[in-house]
This record gives C-alpha cells, structure tokens and sequence, in this order.
C-alpha cells in the first residue's frame, strides 16, 4: 500500500466515507467528522504513519487536502 | 481580524495597559457584531441605550446574566452555520444553556485553549489519563460541558487511556499497564475534581492498603468544575494537594475556572494557587449593590469577558459566582494580567459545574 491509499483508507474507515467523497471533504461537512470524529481521525493516521502531530497541526487539519499538506511537511516526511 | 493577531501574542505576555487597549477593541467589535446579527441582542441593547461608540473601555460594555442561555436561543448566526451545540452541566430537573457555536468560533475556542494550556504544560503532546468514563463524548449532537472539557483537553494526549469505566469504578489494571508502557515520560491528567476525588483518589488510597500503589510522580494533573461539594466534605485545596501528593506522588497540580459560556477562555492555576486571565479574556469584580467595579481584594461577583465569541452573544457576562482580585501583573510566577481566587457560588444561586453537578448525587 503506497502513502496515498494508505491516507486514504484511513479517513474512509474513521469517518466512513467512500471513495468518491474523499475530495473536498471538510471538517464539519459530514456528522462524522465533527470534533470526537477529528480526534479519532488524527490518532488513526498517527498510527497509520507511526508520527506524533503537533497542536497547531491538529488543529489546522480541517480537510482531505490540508491534512496530506501537513504530512507532506518536513516534520513528518509523508511523501504522497 | 484582530483575533488571529491575539493568537500570535504569548497568552500571559501583556501587562494591564497593553491588554486593556485590545480587548477594548476587540470587544466592541464583537458588541458590534452581536448588535448586527442577534435580534434579541440588539433590543436589550436598545433597552438600555446602550451606545457602544461612547465606550472608553471594555469595562464599560453590558454584561449579560449567564443565565439567560437557560431561558433564550441567543446566537448571532444562521442555524444553517452552526456546527455544535454545547449544553451547561446541570442537575437532574435544572434547565441548561445552549451555546450554538459555528466554525470559526468552535476553532478559535480550540486554539485558545490550546494556547494558555501550552502555557503550563509545554507544547509537546504526553501520554493522557482521563479521569472520567469514555461514555461521556458519546452523544455528539448535544454536547455536554464534562464532554466538551475532556475533548478540548484531549489535543494534548498522545495515547489516551480513560481511567474509569461507565459505572465510574477505577480500571486500576488497565492503568497500570498504561503506567508501565509510558514509564518515564510525563503523563498528563485531566478530570473534574469531585470525580477525581470520589472515584479516583479514594480507590486509590483503599489500594493502596492493600498494598497495590502507583507513581503518578511524573504526572501533572489539570482538574476543574467546582469544589463545592469537597467543601462541604471539608477537603480543601492543600488538603486535596497533599492527599493526591499522599497516594501517588502527584505533586504538579492545577485547578482552572472556566465555564461553557465561554469556553476556550480557561482560568488556570499557577504554581502560587492563584487562578490567571490570559490576554484572551478577563475578569471584573463588580459590588453586588450597583455593579461597579471592586478594589483589588474586595470580594464581589465576578463578570467575564471572553475575545472568542463570534456565533452567540456571550463575551460579557455576569456570572453566579463570587471572587476577589489579588493582584494585576505582579504574581510571583511571572504571568502578566489579573489573578484572583474563586470564593464560591452566590446564594440562591443554581448548583453547576461539571463536578458539583455530578457531586449532587451522592
């Protein structure tokens, strides 16, 4: 499993979702992913990806987009 | 956007003068706001004829009852905007306020919070024990005080653990295996006092009896939710410090005011016992007899105002409880702004708090 479907089953799995709604998809939009949901979400992809996040990154992962953003970031090196 | 601005500024760095000029201005901004956008706001603000542009001072804004969240849906945007609902804790048969908060007040709430903690614990995430049952985040729509606490603090766990079941009996081998995989490493606590005292601290003093003991030595413990009814039990402050300090060497204690009115905007305790306003947020003793601000030491009911609320009209309110400034910019521990100490609730007041709510039972 490559980096991408790796980020990918993770959001399905936690916030179940297809794969049609991954793009786009924002904090808040769907019941899922409210704030339980997003606590969830981040201690599944540090799992996935064996990182701890900072705070700040926590809180600023609000979509499907921004959180590869801030994997991709030099702290934690997630390459997609 | 004057907030974002705030969020930059280091949450204990301002003296009174620096921090009075920007919540000045961001207060009447959101009494502005509020004005524009909540109906009921604006005529209670008629009623009074209140003119915001005549106020010198954030001190000079009406305050609201706390209470009046019981008896009106007050918000400032669109039901279609709000994203969570937060509810006071409240005793069986109590009316409880609704808080309607949309992305932008909910994010900034977290941020905040995320920031005056940092203050005290460091930025970096520790291994969490949450001294409560897991059943508490359940109910996602209506979010609970005692839910929303314990998710705010959770940004700080690495791994979580919870350290009570849902019929509130300690998991004392699940912690102990927690314990041992973390050893070492600071641990993180956070609970509400009373069910930190009924169903954590005596569990574990009637183990450690029986011989079964655990180091929390490493630990730094961040409780709140009222002390009334350890008052009436007679455990007090530096009774509680030196019992937890007793049974497992929990020794960096601290206790913080906060309410879900305003949540985000916590009060917490420095290292000298006194509770401390960050720059996001204040508090204002007013004499009960004509609501004019007390001298430093004179004990009156406290008002808190609150630079986050955007989606509801609660960033100036009176609340039920009773307090007394110790001082301004001058606390030993070096935190600029005010500090001052929680004499209790008012008489005739109603019982709240996520722990005196949950302590009327027993």
């Amino acid at each position: 499993m490559n980096n991408l479907e790796k980020y990918d089953k993770v959001f399905k799995e936690v916030l179940e979702v297809s794969e049609d709604q991954l793009k786009g998809l924002k904090y808040q939009d769907i019941e899922a992913w409210d704030s339980v949901g997003h606590m969830g979400l981040i201690s599944a992809l540090e799992d996935a990806f064996d990182i701890m996040m900072d705070t700040d990154d926590i809180i600023d992962l609000s979509s499907y987009e921004k959180g590869m953003e801030i994997l991709a970031k030099d702290d934690y090196g997630v390459e997609f | 956007m004057i907030f974002d601005e705030m969020l930059n500024i280091p949450p204990y760095s301002l003296d009174a003068e620096e921090k009075g000029r920007l919540l000045t201005k961001r207060l009447v901004e959101l009494t502005k706001l509020h004005r524009e956008h909540c109906y009921e706001y604006k005529n209670m603000l008629d009623a009074i004829g209140f003119d915001v542009d005549k106020a010198q001072s954030y001190k000079d804004l009406p305050f609201l009852p706390v209470r009046l969240f019981k008896e009106m849906d007050l918000r400032s945007v669109p039901q279609d905007d709000v994203v969570k609902t937060m509810t006071s804790s409240g005793t069986t048969g109590q009316s409880v306020s609704k808080i309607y908060l949309d992305r932008t007040t909910s994010s900034n709430q977290q941020k905040t919070m995320v920031k005056i903690v940092s203050g005290f614990t460091g930025s970096s995430r520790m291994p969490m024990i949450i001294i409560d049952c897991p059943s508490v985040v359940k109910n996602r729509v209506m979010f609970s005080a005692r839910g929303a606490g314990i998710l705010g603090f959770s940004i700080f766990g690495s791994k979580k653990i919870y350290a009570l079941d849902d019929d509130m009996k300690l998991d004392a081998e699940g912690m102990k295996m927690f314990l041992e995989k973390f050893k070492g490493q600071k641990i993180l606590l956070f609970g509400f006092t009373f069910m930190i005292w009924q169903h954590f601290y005596k569990e574990l003093l009637r183990l450690k009896e029986k011989g079964i003991t655990f180091d929390l030595s490493n630990g730094i413990l961040i409780h709140g939710g009222g002390w009334k009814k350890l008052i009436s039990e007679a455990v007090s402050h530096d009774e509680f410090h030196k019992k937890m300090e007793d049974v497992c060497g929990l020794h960096d204690i601290h206790d913080y005011y906060g309410m879900v009115e305003q949540t985000g905007c916590i009060y917490m305790e420095c290292e000298f016992g006194h509770l401390h306003a960050s720059n996001f947020s204040d508090v204002i003793i007013r004499r009960p007899l004509d609501f004019s601000e007390a001298d430093i030491g004179e004990t009156g009911i406290i008002q808190v105002v609150s630079a986050i609320p955007e989606s509801y009209p609660g960033h100036s309110l009176l609340t039920e409880d009773e307090g007394s400034i110790l001082g301004v910019d001058d606390c030993p521990c070096g935190r600029k702004g005010k500090y001052f100490k929680i004499n209790g609730r008012l008489k005739n007041a109603e019982i709240r708090g996520c722990s005196d709510t949950y302590a009327a039972k027993f």
